[in-house]
Order: C-alpha cells, then sequence, then structure tokens
C-alpha cells in the first residue's frame, strides 16, 4: 500500500521545486507568485495525507483554510503586480530592489 | 543699615544687568547708571555713617541671616558681621565703589555696554562687601571668589581686545594658585578645628598655642611634619599673596591694567588688591600665635615693596607705573602686617584707598583728554592744558610720596616706625627696604608727573587740538578723594594708630604697643627727607638735566632691560609653567585624549560600526530572491544541525 | 502493485515534472497551464487520499479562478520576453546545489523520522464519528460548528483581500464622464435653458 512516507517526500519535493522557483527566478514577479502557490499546495498536500493516515479530519479543515488564504493572497499579490505595472512600467525582478538599503 | 549697605549694590547688579540686554538705548543707560550710582551713594553714606558714630566704641554687630550650609556638626551661615575692621573695609569700598560709579558715567560715555558695566561695578562692590562682612571662612571664600569672577570680567570687559581676554584669562589663573593656597587654608582650619567660624577658630588657636587644647599641635602635609598653626596660617597667606599681587604672584596685576581705567581704581588699587591685607589683619589673632609666618610675611612684603618700586621707575604706561606703585605699597602693608602693625597696616590700606584711586581717576582723566594714549613719553606739558587734573594728581602725587601732613606721610611713616622698633624677624630688612622704597616711590612718582605735564610737549601736532578737560561728572569725585588723600591721614591717625587706637579697635585686631619715645630723630624724619630727595632728583633729570637718564640706561644697560622687562618674570614664568603646560596639554589633546581614547572608544567604535554597516548593506540588495536565497540557506543550517546532533 | 499505487506514481510524476515546468519555462503563459496541470494532479491525488470534496474546491478555487487570474493578469500586462539575461544567471548552479542539499536534507530527515502512526491519541475529529457520512457532510458538520470562528474569519479574509485588491488597482481616470445624480437631482427650472430648435437648424451650446 502507499505509505505516509510517499506523500510526504512528494510535498517536500514540491516544496523545494516551490522554493527554488522563487530565488532561481530572473524573469518576473509572476513567476514567483506561482512558486508560493506551488509551495502552498506543497502544505495542503501534507495537510491531506496526514489527515488520511492519522484517520483524522482536521487536516481537511486546515487544508481548507490554507486553499482561502491562498487564493486571498493571489488576488493581492497580482493587484500589486498590476499597480507595480502600472507605474514601473515592467515587472523584472532585476528591476525590483527597493527594499535596499 | 547693614542689609541695606550689603544688598543695595546686589539688588543694583540685578537690575543693570537686566537693563544690560537691551544694547544702545540712551534711555536704558541712563537708568541703570542712575539706579547703580544712587543705590552705591546710598551705601557708601551709610557706612560713613556707621563709622562716624562707632569711631569711639569698638562695638561688634553681628546679624545672622541664614544658615548657608548645614551639614551635621558642620553648619556655616550667612551673617553681616561689622567690627572696626570691617567698618574700615565698609568705607573704603563704599565711597571709592560710589566714586568710581560716578566718574564712570564720564569715562564710559562712549562706551555701547554701559549697563554692563555698571552692573559689573555693583556685582564686585556686592562680592567684596560679602567677603568683608563675613563671619566665617566660607562666607569670605565666597567673597574672595565673586571679586576674583567681578575682576575677571572687568578685566575682559572689551572683550573684543585679544589683550584683553588674555589679561583677564592670565589675572584669572594667577588667582587660581593663591585661591587654592586659601581653599587648603580652610580646609586645613576645618580639619583641625572642626568649624569655620572666625570667633570659634581664634578661640581654639589660642587653646592650641597654650596647649591647653586637644588639637594636635603639628600636622603631616606631603610627608613633613609642619606646627597646625604654621601650616594654616601659610596657606591662608598664600591665598592673599594671590590676591594682593605679591611677588611670585604678583604678574597679573600690571596685564590687568588692560581693563577700563574706573576698574583700576576701583579693583586692583583700592579694594580687591586689600583683601589679602583685610584677610591676614582679620586672622590677626591667629598670626600672632605663628611668628614664623609673620617673617616669611615681612620679607614677601618688604621684597614686593622694593621689586615693584624698581619697575616702576623705568616703566612707560601710566597705569602701569600707578599699578607697580600699587604692587609695592601693598608689599608695605604686608610688612607692616608681618611685623605687629596691624593697625599701621589697616591704616595705610585705608588711606592709600583714597590716593591711589585718586591717581587711577586722574590718569583716567589724562588718557581720556589724550584720546588714549598711554605712554607717558609721548606726552609732556599737559599741565596748561588740562590744569585741574593737574592739580588733583600733584595731590595724589604727594600723598604718595609721603608729602608732611597729607595722608600718605602719616600712615607710611607709622609703618616703617613699626619696622624699626619692631623686633621680629626680617624686620630691620624690611626697615631699611622701607626706606629705599620710600625714594624710589617718590620718584617714580615724580617722574611720571613731570614727564606727563611739565616741561614741553611731545604729542603730535594734530592731536594737541583734540585735548580737553574732562567733564564735571569724572572731576568731582576727584576732589573727594583729593580731600580724603589730604586729610584722612590727620584726621584718623588717632583713632588707627594713636592714642585713641585701642577705643577704636577693641579686640578686633592684635594690638601691640611700643614706646613710641625712643625714635632717633634721624629716623623719624628719614622718610620725608629721602621722599624729598627723590621729588629733587626727578627734577633734576627730567627737568632739568634731561640727558642724565639716557646716560644712565646706556651705563647700566643690563641693569635697565632687566627692570623694563620687570625682573623677567613673566618670561621665566612662560619657561617654567607655561610652556610645560602647554606641551602637556598639547600631548594629552592630540595624543592622549585623540588618538588613545577618541581613537579606541568613540571614534575607533564609530569607525568599526561604520565599515560593518558599509559591508551589511551589501547584503540587503532589495532583491527579493536574495532574501528567499538566505532563508533557505538558513533553513539548510538548521536542518543540518538537527541532523547532525540527531546521528 | 495495486491501481492506486500506480495512479500515485502517475499523479505525482506529472505533478513534479510540471511543477518544475512552471518554474522554469520562459513563456508565463506557458507556466500558468502547467500551474493548472500540477493543480488537476494534486486533486487526483486528493482523491486517492479520500478527500474527494478539496479536490472539487482545488479545481474549482484553484483551476476555476486562481489560475485563471493568474492567465488573465500575465495576458494582460505586455511583458517583453526578448531581453535574455545570461549575465544574472552566473550564480545558478550555486543556487541549485543548495536547492538539491535542501531537497536531500528533507528527505533523509524523513526517512530517519519513525512515524507510529498508530499511538497517536491526539485526535480531534477522527474519521470513525462521521462513518455514514460522505466527506462534504462530514467536512460540513465539523467546519460550521467547532470552526465557524476560523470559517467566518477567512471570509473576513477573503473580504479584506477583495476590498483591497479594489483600492489597489482603482484608478481616478481623468477626462472620463460619469453621471453625478445629485447633480442632476439638484437642477431646478431656473439652471435651465429652453430653446426652441427649429428642424434642421440645430442650437449653439
Amino acid at each position: 500500500m502507499i505509505q505516509l512516507e510517499q506523500f510526504l517526500i512528494l510535498s517536500s519535493l514540491i516544496f523545494s521545486i516551490g522554493v527554488i522557483g522563487i530565488f532561481l527566478n530572473r524573469k518576473n514577479v509572476i513567476i514567483i507568485l506561482m512558486s508560493i502557490e506551488l509551495i502552498l499546495l506543497a502544505v495542503n498536500i501534507n495537510l491531506v495525507s496526514f489527515s488520511y493516515f492519522l484517520g483524522d479530519l482536521t487536516g481537511q479543515i486546515f487544508a481548507l483554510f490554507v486553499l482561502t488564504v491562498a487564493a486571498a493572497e493571489a488576488a493581492i499579490g497580482l493587484a500589486i503586480l498590476v499597480v507595480y505595472n502600472r507605474n514601473a512600467g515592467n515587472i523584472e525582478i532585476e528591476n525590483i530592489n527597493s527594499l535596499k538599503g | 543699615m547693614y542689609y541695606a549697605i550689603v544688598f543695595l549694590p546686589l539688588i543694583g547688579f540685578f537690575i543693570a544687568g537686566l537693563l544690560s540686554f537691551s544694547h544702545n538705548n540712551s534711555k536704558v543707560d541712563k537708568a541703570a547708571q542712575i539706579i547703580t550710582v544712587s543705590f552705591i551713594s546710598l551705601a557708601a553714606l551709610m557706612s560713613a555713617f556707621a563709622f562716624i558714630i562707632h569711631i569711639n566704641d569698638h562695638s561688634i554687630i553681628h546679624i545672622k541671616l541664614f544658615d548657608w550650609i548645614a551639614v551635621g556638626s558642620f553648619i556655616v551661615s550667612w551673617s553681616i558681621y561689622v567690627d572696626p575692621v570691617t567698618r574700615i573695609m565698609l568705607i573704603v569700598i563704599c565711597s571709592v565703589s560710589a566714586l568710581v560709579h560716578i566718574y564712570s558715567i564720564g569715562y564710559m560715555s562712549h562706551d555701547n555696554s554701559k549697563p554692563r558695566f555698571m552692573a559689573y561695578l555693583s556685582l564686585f562692590t556686592f562680592a567684596m562687601l560679602a567677603l568683608v562682612t563675613a563671619d566665617n571662612f566660607l562666607q569670605l571664600f565666597f567673597g574672595w571668589e565673586g571679586v576674583g569672577l567681578a575682576s575677571y570680567l572687568l578685566i575682559g570687559f572689551w572683550y573684543k581686545k585679544s589683550t584683553a581676554n588674555a589679561a583677564s584669562i592670565k589675572a584669572f589663573v594667577v588667582n587660581r594658585v593663591g585661591d587654592f593656597g586659601l581653599a587648603l587654608g580652610i580646609f586645613a582650619i576645618f580639619y583641625l578645628f572642626g568649624t569655620l567660624d572666625y570667633q570659634e577658630v581664634f578661640y581654639k588657636a589660642e587653646a592650641l598655642a597654650a596647649g591647653t587644647s586637644n588639637i594636635s599641635s603639628s600636622i603631616f602635609f606631603f610627608g613633613y611634619e609642619i606646627g597646625s598653626l604654621n601650616l594654616i596660617c601659610f596657606l591662608l597667606f598664600i591665598g592673599a599673596m594671590g590676591k594682593s599681587a605679591q611677588i611670585f604672584l604678583h604678574t597679573w596685576l600690571p596685564d590687568a591694567m588692560e581693563g577700563p581705567t574706573p576698574v583700576s581704581a576701583l579693583i586692583h588699587a583700592a579694594t580687591m588688591v586689600t583683601a589679602g591685607v583685610f584677610l591676614i589683619v582679620r586672622c590677626s589673632p591667629m598670626y600672632d600665635l605663628a611668628p614664623d609666618i609673620l617673617s616669611l610675611i615681612t620679607f614677601v612684603g618688604a621684597t614686593t615693596a622694593i621689586f615693584a618700586a624698581s619697575i616702576g621707575l623705568v616703566q612707560n604706561d601710566i597705569k602701569r607705573i600707578i599699578a607697580y606703585s600699587t604692587c609695592s605699597q601693598l608689599g608695605y602693608m604686608f610688612f607692616a602686617v608681618g611685623v605687629g602693625a596691624y593697625g599701621a597696616a589697616m591704616f595705610h590700606l585705608f588711606t592709600h584707598a583714597f590716593f591711589k584711586a585718586l591717581l587711577f581717576l586722574g590718569a583716567g582723566s589724562v588718557i581720556h583728554a589724550v584720546n588714549d594714549e598711554q605712554d607717558i613719553r609721548k606726552m609732556g606739558g599737559l599741565s596748561s592744558y588740562i590744569p585741574f587734573t593737574h592739580m588733583l594728581m600733584l595731590i595724589g602725587t604727594i600723598s604718595l610720596m609721603g608729602f608732611p601732613f597729607t595722608a600718605g606721610y602719616y600712615s607710611k611713616d607709622a609703618i616703617i616706625e613699626s619696622a624699626y622698633l619692631a623686633s621680629s624677624g626680617f624686620s630691620s630688612y624690611a626697615f631699611i627696604i622701607g626706606l629705599l622704597g620710600v625714594l624710589m616711590t617718590s620718584f617714580y612718582s615724580w617722574r611720571l608727573m613731570f614727564l606727563t605735564f611739565n616741561g614741553t610737549s611731545r604729542i603730535e601736532e594734530k592731536d594737541i587740538s583734540r585735548i580737553h578737560e574732562s567733564p564735571n561728572v569724572m572731576l568731582i569725585p576727584l576732589i573727594i578723594l583729593a580731600i580724603g588723600a589730604l586729610f584722612s591721614g590727620y584726621f584718623f591717625k588717632d583713632y588707627f594708630i594713636g592714642s585713641n587706637s585701642e577705643l577704636f579697635w577693641g579686640n578686633s585686631i592684635a594690638l601691640h604697643h611700643h614706646d613710641e619715645h625712643h625714635i632717633p630723630f634721624l629716623i623719624y624724619y628719614a622718610p620725608m627727607l629721602l621722599g624729598f630727595l627723590g621729588l629733587f632728583l626727578a627734577w633734576y633729570m627730567y627737568l632739568k638735566n634731561k640727558s642724565i637718564p639716557g646716560k644712565i640706561v646706556k651705563l647700566n644697560g643690563p641693569l635697565y632691560q632687566f627692570l623694563l622687562n620687570k625682573w623677567y618674570f613673566d618670561e621665566l614664568y612662560e619657561f617654567i609653567f607655561v610652556r610645560p603646560a602647554k606641551a602637556i596639554g598639547h600631548f594629552l589633546w592630540k595624543v592622549f585624549d585623540g588618538r588613545i581614547i577618541d581613537g579606541f572608544g568613540p571614534d575607533g567604535i564609530a569607525k568599526v560600526v561604520l565599515d560593518l554597516s558599509i559591508r551589511a548593506k551589501r547584503i540587503q540588495s532589495g532583491y527579493i530572491y536574495h532574501y528567499a536565497f538566505a532563508i533557505l540557506i538558513g533553513v539548510s543550517l538548521f536542518i543540518t544541525y538537527f541532523i547532525y546532533r540527531n546521528l | 502493485m495495486t491501481a492506486t499505487l500506480l495512479s500515485f506514481y502517475l499523479f505525482s510524476t506529472v505533478i513534479l515534472l510540471s511543477s518544475l515546468m512552471v518554474i522554469s519555462s520562459k513563456n508565463p503563459v506557458h507556466s500558468v497551464l502547467f500551474l493548472i496541470l500540477t493543480f488537476f494532479n494534486t486533486a487526483g491525488l486528493f482523491v486517492i487520499l479520500h478527500a474527494e470534496f478539496l479536490a472539487m474546491i482545488l479545481i474549482i478555487v484553484y483551476v476555476g479562478a486562481v489560475a485563471v487570474l493568474f492567465l488573465f493578469v500575465v495576458m494582460m500586462l505586455d511583458f517583453n520576453f526578448s531581453k535574455s539575461k545570461e549575465n544574472v544567471l552566473h550564480y545558478m548552479p550555486f543556487g541549485l546545489f543548495i536547492g538539491a542539499v535542501f531537497i536531500c536534507e528533507l528527505i533523509i530527515v524523513l526517512i530517519n523520522t519513525k512515524l507510529d502512526l498508530a499511538n497517536i491519541q491526539i485526535l480531534t475529529n477522527p474519521f470513525s464519528n462521521f462513518s455514514e457520512m460522505t466527506n462534504t457532510q462530514a467536512l460540513g458538520s465539523v467546519l460550521y460548528t467547532d470552526y465557524i470562528l476560523y470559517f467566518q474569519l477567512s471570509g473576513v479574509i477573503l473580504l479584506v483581500a477583495m476590498i483591497g485588491s479594489i483600492v489597489l488597482t482603482l484608478r481616478d481616470r481623468p477626462g472620463v464622464r460619469r453621471q453625478v445624480i445629485s447633480n442632476q437631482l439638484e437642477r431646478d427650472a431656473s439652471s435651465t435653458e429652453l430653446k426652441d430648435v427649429e428642424s434642421g437648424m440645430g442650437v449653439d451650446i
């Protein structure tokens, strides 16, 4: 049968791909937002698989909340992106460094 | 009444000080002048009244105003303590101060900050009054420092003049040396006697000397065992030396002439510089118990008298000559104290205040007349232009030289006679010096007079038309002082040193009586004769045969240079104290403070922080993926750590 | 090798490959499409794990709303993909190395950790309580009772997100004529002017 570890390895791989996507990405911010979605997806897989293997429904409930927050975050992130694009004219990551001290 | 005497000047100071915030407002100037002058004059009248009504009874008025400092058994009160000595000081201070205030109205008429000047004068007067009305050493110290401050402010009154600033700082610093001694003396008094009150200290000192006290009669000071009373008296004398410009600590007084002339008259001739004499006379019960120190005082005083007089012989600045004369006369007062003639010292202090203030104010009038020229070589023949000033200066000069029946005649004779009669250490030295000093005093005074007023004029043609007699507001104080210089000796000699002295002084000073009939005829008239000899010499050398001074200078070149350069004291101090101090200061500033403390302390830390921040700034690139990468590395390190720990 | 295991491997392989494509494809539109593929396969995994409701929600919310939103934004913003920035990739190998180390460490930790699931006693909503319900019913019976506050809070979060997005993207466009109803209603007879317009002539305003 399928083991919990298999799901956990899968989710950690997806998580890692998401993280690597954040810092290796050079094209535009929208890819970073997608990477964050991937990370959250990995978390959801984790929660649901634990829920299944423990026989407890709570994990699924939390996956639901994570889904909600992810949706809200995507909406806000994309809105910021649109505004930024309107102001700066592009969304290239190399140009976004106004956080520089 | 005594409250008013002491505090009217203070009120005047506050009002004039507030008024000094408005600049160049003639109404405000006038208000400040009227207020301060009227307050001081009122105080002067009241102190004169107090002096007259108590002239035959030595009553002591002791008013405790409030406790100033009360710490455990150490209680110092603020008080007004008036005994005959104080009354003399009061009348001297208040009257000279009042006259100088009035004189300043005229003298400072072209100045831009009259209220400030009047305020400083009033502040000085208050501090001096606080000094003389003290009943304990700490209040005396307050007044002592207060007059020092006022002196500093007034010498540097023309603060835009760099020489005035330098002179004021010099006066302050040299006075600090003396004040250090005074402060140590006060500490020693408190250490030994546990109190600072005059009466208690004198009482305990007597008990100590009589051996009926449990206070130790010797004290370890810098590892040497010294008699307690000797130590105290010596330290107090150091303070007196600083304030009264005795030799070694005299260098500030001639330089103090950078201040306005009324200041020189008030502070550096009549009042503040006599504070040292006052201190020793006040402590005369204690000094009588320390004969060694009295000998030292005699020696220092006599040396100062001859030393300052010898410098006065060759100086060319009208004010400096009078300043050295002051220094010399203070030397007279000191050796009078040293030989135990406290009454004669006070008498000379009293008369000296009049004629020296007169001379200074007269010199101010001369300077005023010739448009701020102070070099007597550039004067001459002024008597026809300013006859009134000439006459008044003449009165001051004859009083100073000891012309018969003038004030100086009585007081100086009394001092020299006391020195002759005394048997204490150095008294014969003081006597000879005193006689020699009379000759020199007379010579340099008349030299000053002849070069300034007589002979042919050496003033440039274009300036002659501008010579003018001073206004009445300056001449009237001079007339009053002239009256004092002429008659104060004759009227008060019986009280100070004569038949009424016991009644006059009471217990306020230690009195010694000598049999006056044993003075030989020649000794009795010697000072007068020497005075006339000096007059004759000056007349001969500067009016009759003008080539003689030049020849003498040529014959005795090194001596002349030695005297002209004031015995090279300034150069010596420059070499011994000032340069090493500067070098040490420079070292501490540049190397110790700048490199070591700042280098490793604030500057070093700041530099390191700046360096680190510049490096740390690079980490914050502003790129999101850098931060994400940093987070990843951090998480990886954490996981590595946990794996490693669980292996 | 059961059908379940087979489908798990199928789904997970597609998920991994497509998520790799999400972060590596040059065209953002392709990335979004691969993201959608990832979501679909994850929904399949959820079905394997008997979380049918979440699987459906994933498709509806993620694929139907979020991913489409991404696609919409990507297409709306006119990106310039022609610029290739090879010079900024010079420390790519190092980044990949750290990422690989990270993945390896995660897997090492997973393998070395012994999970004893049978003895966990902190279950709050065990499946046995909902044995006769469907997954949707079971979730609802828990969500609307025990987690009602969290549920409402997530609603508030969505509201905030909505308002925030609107506020962020709203802009005042000058020169746009709008209907101001209050102004229209304020009008009275004095402010109007009646003109007789002859046919075929028109008026000057």
